[in-house]
């Protein structure tokens, strides 16, 4: 087949032009960011609680001894707990305890109650919270059916004793929960979980990419997540 | 201009019930304010059991508020001439009602300061956002409505024309504000005790039980304080409808429990188990339901006989008696009991603290005197005759 040169050049500029276009269109399209939990890897360190620390150090969480009072954003937690309705007799010496946070759910039902959109689902995916709107009715933590939101009862600043700065502390009467660390998203780190944790247990990526590591694992191991059945859509996987 | 010199008191009696309320209204607020600078940390709610004694009072007056379509309807819709004079009874006791409720969720705020958001961001897709919608609404319709319909008989003229469609506007929504209150709770995913279609009929069968046995509560008391005779005819007719709303809401109580227990499903028995029996040891509320129970099964013994319910004494027994139950059964279980188990399954329990039960106390003294003063000026335009029935 003869090719003219001016033919040549307006396809190699057509083809050259699609995929640019492609690869345009994947960075613009919305991530949709996840977590992959493996309880087992986790499990290698019984004693371990490096991603709370971390966690809870990065976004000023107040260390509170009263388990009524209790905040938390990231915990860990026995399989029966976390899984409720999936356990037996046996469940507990089988499967390690899971760290539980919030699903970022696709469908996520405190969104839905929230009445002053203090709470609100982002493009990414990620379940937001403005602390300065919250007006603390609690309608969202009634919704949430994993229990992963907290509350403020009372001031937390005098429980939080090396603020960071870069966070904001927050004031009482507020519900606060795990933001999938989208302060770090934004300057490309991992959440502050994620990077802590020793036995690299904890996997963030983005499921709307195929070659990501979360769709990786998700392809080639048996997984899980909670109560799916109640059509939440929860972004938090269990690997098995 | 709303006849509010008719509520200054001149009896020693009066006066005392009044500083009374205001003593109780006063210790509420002092609790209040401690409650603003310390937090919600001062009741004894808690991560797992987020909302308690206030929500739950907010629930069981919505339903009090809702009940007096019970006298609204038959008066305006069937002619019922019996209720002529107690229909403002009905009317004054639903805002009473209406007020108390969006007190008790103020209280509940963690940050009262931004109510307004509510407002700044209205969010149709929050059912919270329809409830302030149908019980602002429904504040309004009663307030006007008693208001003109007493201002026309104050100067014995007809009622504006146009009341009568706002009149009837009130009869849906009625119904509506204890609907909506019943979707805040049954369309979570997480909270089987809640989820459940029956709910919204049930907390309305509640309701016109409860409204109306407090009304005929009311009367009597009217009728003996005022030294009149009780108005024969409204009381036994409210009492019937006492009567089948306490039978339909009983009867929806046991629809309940059939579904839960027959079928086994651990999610739909267990908060049910920790009212009436108990979970891991924690029984707290155990007394209280099955003392609701009693009490609503003997109330419908007595209010079932016509000759024990047209006996006055008997019936206020009755009556005090399905209040009561029905008090138990949404002021205090169905709410706290619903966040036991939570969701990951711990058994977490709850008591009132003092100040949150005195803040309690005191926006029910906050209701019981608008009721008064709402009642004294009905009086006076009545000269003294509130309760008798236009022949």
């Amino acid at each position: 087949m003869i090719i003219s040169r001016q033919a040549f050049l307006r396809l190699s500029g057509c083809s050259f032009l699609a995929g640019a276009a492609r690869k345009l269109k994947a960075a613009l399209a919305p991530a949709r960011w996840a977590m992959v939990v493996d309880p087992a890897a986790c499990a290698r360190q019984p004693n371990c609680t490096k991603c709370i620390t971390a966690c809870h150090q990065a976004h000023n969480v107040p260390s509170i001894s009263d388990s009524r009072r209790e905040i938390h954003w990231i915990a860990k937690e026995p399989f029966d707990r976390a899984f409720p309705g999936q356990e037996d007799e046996y469940s507990r010496e089988r499967i390690a305890p899971a760290m539980v946070l919030c699903n970022h759910c696709d469908n996520p039902p405190c969104v839905r109650v929230c009445p002053v959109q203090a709470t609100f689902k982002r493009e990414d995916g990620i379940v937001g919270m403005d602390f300065h709107r919250c007006i603390g009715c609690r309608y969202c933590m009634a919704a949430c059916p994993y229990g992963s939101r907290s509350f403020n009862w009372q001031d937390p600043r005098p429980f939080i004793h090396n603020p960071n700065p870069d966070f904001p502390t927050r004031t009482k009467g507020v519900v606060e929960k795990c933001t999938f660390c989208s302060e770090r998203l934004g300057t490309g780190r991992a959440p502050a979980c994620v990077e802590a944790c020793p036995e690299k247990a904890l996997t963030f990526g983005n499921l709307a990419d195929p070659s990501s590591p979360v769709r990786q694992l998700l392809a080639s191991r048996r997984h899980i997540r909670r109560r799916p059945e109640l059509g939440t859509g929860p972004n938090v996987y269990y690997l098995l | 201009m709303f006849m509010i010199e008719k509520a200054i008191p001149r009896t020693r009696a009066y006066t005392l019930w009044l500083a009374g309320l205001a003593a109780v209204i006063l210790a509420g607020v002092a609790c209040y304010l401690r409650q603003l600078s310390q937090g919600l940390a001062i009741t004894g709610l808690s991560r797992d059991v987020t909302w308690g004694l206030y929500i739950a009072q907010f629930t069981f007056l919505v339903g009090v508020a809702a009940s007096a379509v019970m006298v609204v309807l038959p008066y305006y819709l069937h002619h019922t001439k019996a209720f002529a004079r107690i229909t403002i009874l009905g009317e004054f006791l639903a805002i009473s009602a209406v007020t108390m409720c969006m007190l008790f969720i103020f209280v509940d705020m963690g940050q009262p300061t931004r109510v307004l958001n509510v407002m700044l961001y209205p969010t149709p897709h929050s059912i919270m956002f329809w409830d302030m919608v149908s019980l602002g609404g429904y504040l309004l319709l009663n307030a006007t409505i008693a208001l003109v319909t007493l201002r026309a008989e104050r100067e014995e003229t007809a009622p504006p024309r146009w009341i009568k469609p706002v009149i009837i506007l009130s009869i849906p929504w009625a119904v509506s504000i204890h609907t909506v209150t019943a979707f805040l709770y049954s369309g979570l995913p997480g909270r089987p005790l809640w989820l459940t279609a029956i709910l919204a009929p049930r907390f309305l069968a509640s309701a016109f039980a409860s409204g109306p046995a407090l009304l005929i509560l009311l009367c009597l008391v009217i009728a003996r304080l005022t030294s009149k005779p009780v108005p024969r005819e409204a009381v036994d007719k409210l009492g019937v409808i006492v009567t089948y709303a306490t039978a339909v809401s009983v009867f929806f109580v046991l629809m309940e429990f059939f579904t839960a227990f027959y079928s086994g499903i651990p999610d739909h028995t267990e908060s049910l188990r920790y009212m009436f029996f108990g979970l891991e040891g924690h029984a707290p509320l155990v007394p209280w339901m099955w003392l609701s129970m009693l009490l609503g099964a003997g109330s419908l013994v007595l209010l079932l006989v016509p000759r024990w319910r047209r006996n006055d004494t008997l019936l206020a027994a009755a009556c005090a008696m399905v209040f009561f139950s029905l008090w138990i059964d949404k002021g205090i279980g169905l709410i706290v009991a619903a966040f036991v188990p939570s969701p990951l399954g711990a058994v977490t329990e709850y008591a009132p603290t003092l100040p949150e039960a005195a803040i309690s106390l005191g926006i029910w003294a906050l209701g019981a005197l608008i009721l008064t003063f709402l009642y004294k000026i009905a009086l006076s335009v009545r000269s003294g005759s509130l309760l008798e029935s236009v022949k």
